[in-house]
This record gives C-alpha cells, sequence and structure tokens, in this order.
C-alpha cells in the first residue's frame, strides 16, 4: 500500500489524529496526535489492508529544552505486504507521557523499557517498566540534552579524574600544535 | 623447564628450594577466570584456542572464582559490571592476581571523557597486577601478560617472613 492511501486511510477514520507529515524521512512519516496513538497503532495492525505485523524499531529522541519536546518514533512493516510506515509522536518534554503498544506487539516490551531507561519517557499501561540497560539505582536519564552525570556511583568516581595521573597523563593543550 | 631433556641421578632426587618449587608449580598452573566483558573477551578466546594454545602455559579457564588464580579483566567495566567484578574478586581464593586488559580496562579507553557508564580503569575497584595495552590487545600481547605475571610470581617467596625481616632491617639501622 502508498504512503499516501495510508495517510488517507487514517485521516478518513482518525479525524484530527493525523497532524501531518514528514516525507523527508524514510519510510516517509506521519506525525500523530499522542492521546491516539495506541488506538491507531491497533488499526493498523488488524486492518486487513495495512497489516502492519511487526515493529521493527520504537526509538525516542530528546530535542533539547530550548524546543522543550521530546519524540517517539514507530518503525512499522508488514511482512506479508512488504511496505513500511514510520509514525512521529511530539510529546511535552516536563511530562513525556505516552500510551504503551505492547499489547499490540510484544516487542515494543523492551524498546518502551530502553526508551524510559535512557530518556524518561513514561508508557501507560505497561506492565513491566524498570530500567533495562542501567543499573536501577541510577540517577538520571543519559540521552537527555541536558544530562549530568552523577559524581559518584557505589563509591566509585563516575568522571575521569585526570589529577588522579598528574605525571602520566599529557594535558594535550599543545598551544605549538598550528605551528608544527 | 625442559626437565625432560636432562638426565637426573641414580637416586631420582632433586634438591632445589622449596619456594623455587612452589613458585613453579604455581607459575605453570595458572587459572583465570572464564569470564569475558566485551571484544577483548574475543581475542582471549582466541588466545585460548588452538594456534595460541593458552593450555601450554598451564592456564585452563575455570568456572567459578574459588578455583581461580587471576582474573582476566577482558574488556569495558561498567558501573553495573563493577558491583560485579569486585564480588568476584572478593570470592576468589588467596595468592590471586588481576590482569586488566585493553584499553577499557586500564583507563576506561575510548569512553574516557562521555563514557557515563564506564569505570575509568578497574584499578578503581580491585587491585591490578599487570597491565596489557592494546584496543584490543592481540593473543600475542595476552600472552606476554601472563608471561609478566609468570615472572612475578617466580620471584616471589611463600615462605620468606617479609614483615619480620623488615624490623630486623629497622632494628639493624638504628643499632
Amino acid at each position: 500500500m502508498e504512503f499516501e492511501k495510508i495517510r488517507q486511510l487514517l485521516s478518513e477514520r482518525f479525524v484530527d489524529a493525523v497532524l501531518g507529515e514528514d516525507l523527508e524521512a524514510s519510510p516517509n512519516a506521519l506525525l500523530i496526535d499522542r492521546k491516539k496513538i495506541a488506538e491507531m497503532c491497533n488499526f493498523l495492525y488488524s486492518s486487513k489492508e495495512t497489516y502492519f505485523d511487526q515493529l521493527s524499531c520504537l526509538t525516542g529522541i530528546d530535542n533539547g529544552p530550548e524546543e522543550n519536546t521530546m519524540e517517539v518514533v514507530y518503525n512499522l512493516y508488514s511482512i506479508p505486504r512488504a511496505h513500511h510506515l514510520m509514525l512521529k509522536v511530539t510529546l511535552d518534554r516536563k511530562k513525556p507521557i505516552i500510551d504503551s503498544v505492547q499489547h499490540i506487539w510484544r516487542t515494543a516490551n523492551w524498546h518502551e523499557r530502553e526508551a524510559f531507561d535512557l530518556l524518561g519517557i513514561q508508557f501507560k499501561n505497561h506492565p513491566d517498566l524498570r530500567r533495562i540497560l542501567l543499573p536501577k539505582d541510577w540517577e538520571g536519564y543519559p540521552l537527555r540534552k541536558d544530562y549530568e552525570e552523577q559524581e559518584k556511583y557505589h563509591g566509585m568516581n563516575v568522571k575521569y579524574d585526570r589529577d588522579q595521573y598528574p605525571d602520566d597523563i599529557p594535558q594535550f593543550k599543545n598551544q605549538d600544535a598550528d605551528s608544527i | 623447564m625442559g626437565l625432560h631433556d636432562h638426565k637426573f641421578g641414580e637416586g631420582g632426587i632433586v634438591i632445589t628450594k622449596l619456594d623455587d618449587v612452589l613458585n613453579w608449580a604455581r607459575l605453570s598452573s595458572i587459572w583465570p577466570m572464564g569470564f569475558g566483558l566485551a571484544c577483548c573477551a574475543m581475542e582471549f578466546f582466541s588466545t585460548a584456542a588452538s594456534p595460541y594454545d593458552l593450555d601450554r602455559f598451564g592456564v585452563l579457564p575455570r568456572a567459578s572464582p574459588r578455583q581461580s588464580d587471576v582474573m582476566i579483566i577482558s574488556g569495558t567495566v561498567t558501573f553495573k559490571m563493577g558491583d560485579r567484578v569486585r564480588r568476584l574478586y572478593e570470592q576468589m581464593a588467596e595468592p590471586r592476581y588481576v590482569i586488566s586488559m585493553g584499553s577499557c580496562a586500564n583507563c576506561g579507553g575510548p569512553y574516557w571523557e562521555h563514557g557515563y557508564h564506564v569505570v575509568k580503569g578497574v584499578d578503581k575497584i580491585i587491585p591490578v597486577d599487570i597491565y596489557v595495552p592494546g584496543c584490543p590487545p592481540r593473543p600475542e600481547a595476552l600472552l606476554g601478560g601472563i608471561m609478566k605475571l609468570q615472572e612475578k610470581i617466580r620471584t616471589e617467596s611463600s615462605m620468606k617472613p617479609e614483615a619480620l625481616e623488615k624490623i630486623l632491617a629497622k632494628r639493624k639501622k638504628l643499632a
């Protein structure tokens, strides 16, 4: 099914839920309203025409404190129909909450946990929203643009301490480097 | 040692120092813990495979820290793993040794500046005996590290009361 047709189908069925499109993206993307995402994914999954039976990837993006938004990106693929679709949802950076699609594609379980672990995006109705990579008592979300790592973790220094090797480590501030 | 090349006396008795024979036994059977952390582990495995054949040094990976003499930190130590590495080290029986293999284990490697999740050198959490440089080190380099450890064990003494010798030396100085 063509991208144009999918867009038409969705905007007819979900009025005001398709906020726009991104033709620069590959595959072409639809911008979706945050509140409608689970419903729409369920339709895309179960509809005979679209039949997106595979969630290839689910990922999160932080656009930084200036734009004050976060995004969740869904990459869908239909194995029998061999067509792709990307969905993008924009969230408020202060309250990044979105519905889980774990009940549609089981693979979303770990993908959503990863987005939660590294970006702090909350997925509503997720059965097991724990950190997946970092230790459970880690502080903060490392892929946020304004992330500052903690000073210590279980007594270990988190940052590299240059002063600990004053003689061994050259300071890499060679002012003559340009003239060489 | 090439013991088989030599002809021994008829009596079948060899005289040596106890330290030497103990050290010879220990350095000829350095059992590392069979675990790997990252890409360096692949080099560790290939060192153990037939082309480099770690077995000829008496190096046989063990499945338990309680049977191991040396811990080869082969790869990136994350903070999550750091806790486990420390615990495994504590489970090993003395005398125990640590080989830090590769840049990540030595100093954090490529993650030294932006790797929020990496311990900047495994020597921050456990004492290290031998550092093997490389990213990852080739099997020859790891073999070199193991031979350096053998050298270290060769000069050790399990019999010499070192603390007592230090006290005696001090007294001698005072007198």
